[in-house]
């Protein structure tokens, strides 16, 4: 009765799902699919030249550029993009002394509360506060930028596939559609406002290019091309993204070797048991 | 229970003496997984996954502890103290990403465990009870899994959240009412955050109860085996102390190895990038999927396209729960009088060639885009897993001839070597 | 898993060797993981890196004094009238539970700026008399309600349970009328 009840339903379940497939089937061999210009055309992040200094297992901060792109957040960034989950306290991180911080962070303006009067006003930021915002509040980011908010970076290389290289692509993938597009997609125009990148999913960011060479003056004298500066700033914000990065692998290196030595232990332990119990030939 | 020859506990001294007494725990410690529970010799390496799936339960409720130390479930700073979590708690980063991938290592071990069910038909009598249980657990698990990756209130928790919470919208006449009531409110906040936090916090502790009882009812008739064949002898078995506490201690190292390093160097490669996104109401990702262990029945769920008698939206929430559910007939669909799928020629066909392509195939389509090839490739998957289960097992049962079978565990492990004999000890050391 | 206690019958010494070798190797990793579990519970560094409280004293009336937050707890600074002083004076150190002079409690230049922590040393409690109309104690400083103990002037212990004076927090003026405590 079971069984007879089983078979039923599976069959009722299998054929229902066909007819999806048949009808799927059906309209995919009678309708042409139409075609997307960014479908095709968006281009998966590529790497830096030569790669960066984490990657891998064993890779590791490279301090110097890690400053440096702080120096293009700061100066380039900064003016649209928060950095909320970071504190100036962590950029000790960086390399700089609890002094230099202290300078940085107070050379910048965080919202603050008049002690006597109680109003909302502006006081010299502390290392225990966080990069302040460009805008107040979501509203006014929208407002300021023909309604596309400026996300928040400090996660932004986590919050996107290969999101370091998808940080540098962005940075030197602006420019123009390339003939082979526009032969395929005469009509492909970039909006009013937009840009072209093609290293954007859907082809058209709202973000005008930001880098031009010579753009900011490196403190360690490294000439500011645009790829450098991208790759600079990628490299800051995966720092932002993960300050615990190098600690994890470092980490990850202690407890795998010292599971290895303890699994290779437990196997000997396991064979060293099971000998007794082992079948063998009678003598 | 147990068998005759099981070994009694023994007090070593006079203080275990008078705790046997007074309460008889390490005596039933002794029995369930000591020296005392005879466990049959042949078991194999997938015969690791039921303790590890039980080590992975401890680790999280472990390391859920301690996040939720730091956690505050409400809307507004959920994903800022998740971020919390990772900055600035010490050794934060490492439990956050030990509970997201020991999420992912537990339905390892639990699929391990369950196909290790399904070929070796553990779940056939003697042992339906232990079969029942264990499918309550995976459901548990699951709903503990989703609400679960709720919680950092990221893009994908939210309209994961939003979605799955739709299904029950599916369900014709009360569909409406209770996907509202489920989530307090008209789109998932800090009503359905909230509850999602207590139960994710509860389910652990019911997982644990139900466990118990499923190791409760393992001990009635003892472990199946790959051979298939019932204990029959004492030179069949060795006691479950020291010889699988061994193998369960070096297939656990295995296990962490392979554990630590996506902990460690892979962290986020089992998320997904939207996840680090703050939850936000009024933009979809570009591309919705759940967790990996949820892929196959996402699959299944969006493999209904089309309306037919019912709507499509009802049959996809029909078919994914009824998926898992059917799991519950097993015992009674498969009526064959051997158990292991190696002596049962044509089920380890259907096995081999016919239910795990499936379940590959169902795991690719469920994680990628709803695009052609994967839609209907999804579909002829959906067809063969309802087909396989309703349809295949009932009637193979009924017509295949098994091979024959060895006689005993004894003979299995000696095999045709009529010289061979088990270790020096034909009693087994322990 | 345990160690297996009982001797096999072919008991060997190599056995026993690795068997104890891969229990203590598990028994090591338990306790690396103890570790970070306990550590967790710590102050988190944004926590640590509480910021530094800066406070103007310069509007503080002799007599008068105002309550702060410094670290999550109150802070009393207190500016002292000069009758104030001559009690806390008066008294010969020396016999007093936690011997300390007045100068030795304030910063040189500054005497008559009295910056304490507002948490009793007996039980944690907030002591009264920072602020005007609250009850100043037996001996005219704080008053803590929860267990009795008398503070006087100098924010000294002089009755009541409490072992020590009011802790008196790192701090220093960075003007001649600002404080900066921490």
């Amino acid at each position: 009765m079971i069984r007879l009840f089983s078979i039923a339903a599976g069959l009722v379940f299998a054929l229902v799902v066909l007819v999806s497939f048949g009808v799927g089937a059906y309209t995919a061999a009678t309708e042409t699919p139409v075609k997307d210009a960014a479908h095709e055309f968006y281009q998966k992040p590529k790497a830096p030249a030569g790669g960066f200094s984490f990657d891998g297992p064993v890779g590791n901060w490279d301090i110097a550029q890690l400053q440096r792109g702080l120096k293009v957040y700061s100066e380039v960034c900064a003016a649209c993009h928060s950095l909320k989950f970071v504190a100036f306290r962590n950029l000790e991180q960086l390399g700089y002394s609890e002094a230099q911080v202290k300078a940085f962070a107070a050379s910048k303006t965080v919202p603050g509360i008049d002690p006597n009067t109680g109003e909302a006003t502006t006081r010299p930021g502390l290392p225990t506060d966080y990069f302040p915002s460009p805008y107040p509040n979501a509203v006014a980011a929208a407002a300021a930028n023909n309604n596309a908010i400026p996300p928040d970076l400090s996660l932004m290389t986590k919050a996107r596939n290969d999101g370091s290289n998808y940080v540098y692509s962005l940075m030197v993938g602006y420019g123009q559609p390339s003939a082979e597009l526009k032969a395929e997609f005469p009509d492909f125009e970039t909006p009013t406002g937009l840009y072209f990148n093609k290293y954007f999913p859907n082809l058209n960011i709202a973000m005008p290019p930001q880098l031009n060479a010579g753009q900011v003056t490196y403190d360690d004298g490294t000439e500011a091309t645009v790829d450098q500066m991208a790759q600079d700033v990628a490299a800051f914000l995966t720092w932002t993204a993960e300050p615990t990065l190098v600690k994890r692998k470092q980490t990850g290196w202690a407890v795998l070797g010292f599971l290895l030595f303890a699994t290779i232990l437990a196997y000997f332990a396991k064979q060293q048991i099971w000998s007794a119990v082992k079948p063998r030939r009678a003598e | 229970m147990s068998f005759p020859w099981a070994k009694e506990y023994k007090p070593a001294n006079d203080f275990t003496k008078w705790v046997d007494e007074k309460l008889p725990l390490p005596r039933l410690v002794y029995n369930a997984v000591g020296a005392g529970y005879p466990v049959p010799r042949n078991l194999n390496y997938m015969w690791n996954f039921g303790v590890l799936a039980g080590f992975c339960l401890v680790l999280q409720i472990i390391t859920g502890v301690v996040l939720a130390m730091h956690y505050a479930a409400n809307a507004e700073v959920a994903f800022a103290t998740t971020e919390h979590i990772m900055r600035n708690v010490n050794w934060g980063w490492m439990m956050r990403y030990m509970h997201a991938n020991g999420a992912s290592f537990f339905f390892l071990a639990l699929y391990i465990h369950i196909f290790r069910g399904f070929f070796y038909s553990s779940y056939k009598a003697p042992r339906e009870m232990i079969w029942l249980l264990g499918v309550v657990i995976f459901l548990l698990t699951m709903a503990t899994a989703f609400m679960g990756y709720v919680l950092p209130w990221g893009q994908m928790s939210f309209w994961g959240a939003k979605v799955i919470t739709g299904l029950f919208g599916a369900i014709p006449l009360v569909g409406e009412p209770l996907q509202i009531w489920l989530v307090g409110g008209f789109a998932p906040d800090n009503a359905a955050l909230n509850r999602f936090f207590s139960l994710h916090f509860l389910l652990p502790f019911v997982i644990a109860g139900v466990v118990i009882l499923h190791i409760w009812a393992l001990h009635i008739p003892g472990s199946s085996n790959p051979t298939g064949v019932e204990v029959k002898q004492e030179s069949d078995t060795v006691p479950f102390h020291p010889y699988y506490t061994a193998k369960d201690g070096f297939g656990l190292g295995v296990f962490l190895i392979l554990y630590a390093a996506f902990v460690f160097f892979l962290p986020n490669l089992l998320g997904h990038a939207d996840n680090y996104i703050e939850a936000n109401p009024l933009a979809t990702p570009a591309h919705i999927v759940p967790e990996w262990y949820f892929y196959p029945f996402y699959a299944i769920l969006r493999a209904f396209t089309f309306d037919f008698v019912l709507s499509a939206k009802l049959w996809g929430v029909l078919a994914m729960f009824s998926s898992i559910l059917l799991w519950f007939l097993l015992p009674w669909l498969d009526r064959s009088p051997v158990r292991s799928g190696h002596y049962r020629p044509l089920f380890r066909k259907f096995f081999w060639f016919g239910l795990i392509p499936c379940m590959a195939v169902l795991f690719v389509c469920g994680g990628a885009p709803a695009e052609e090839p994967y839609v209907m490739l999804s579909q002829i998957a959906t067809a063969y897993y309802f087909i396989h289960f309703l349809v295949i097992i009932p009637i193979v049962s009924s017509i295949e001839k098994p091979e024959p079978l060895p006689y005993s565990i004894t003979e299995a492990v000696l095999g045709s070597d009529k010289d061979a004999v088990l270790g020096e000890n034909t009693t087994p050391a322990t | 898993m345990m160690a297996d206690t009982t001797v096999p019958a072919d008991g060997v010494d190599r056995r026993d060797f690795i068997n104890i070798a891969a229990v203590s190797a598990a028994g090591v990793g338990g306790l690396a993981v103890v570790f970070p579990l306990i550590s967790q519970m710590a102050p988190s560094a944004d926590v640590l890196a509480e910021s530094t409280t800066e406070l103007d004293v310069s509007a503080i009336e002799p007599g008068q004094s105002i309550k702060a937050v410094f670290r999550k707890q109150p802070l009393f600074v207190k500016r002292l009238a000069p009758q104030e002083i001559a009690a806390a004076n008066a008294v010969d150190a020396s016999s007093l539970r936690d011997p300390q002079t007045l100068a030795e409690r304030t910063k040189e230049g500054h005497g008559d700026i009295l910056v304490t922590m507002g948490v009793c040393t007996h039980l944690g409690c907030v002591p009264l008399g920072a602020v005007e109309g609250e009850n100043k104690g037996e001996f005219d400083g704080y008053f803590c309600p929860c267990h009795g103990s008398h503070y006087d002037t100098a924010g000294r212990i002089r009755k009541g349970p409490a072992p020590t004076n009011l802790e008196v927090p790192d701090y220093e003026f960075t003007s001649d009328t600002t404080i900066t405590v921490g």
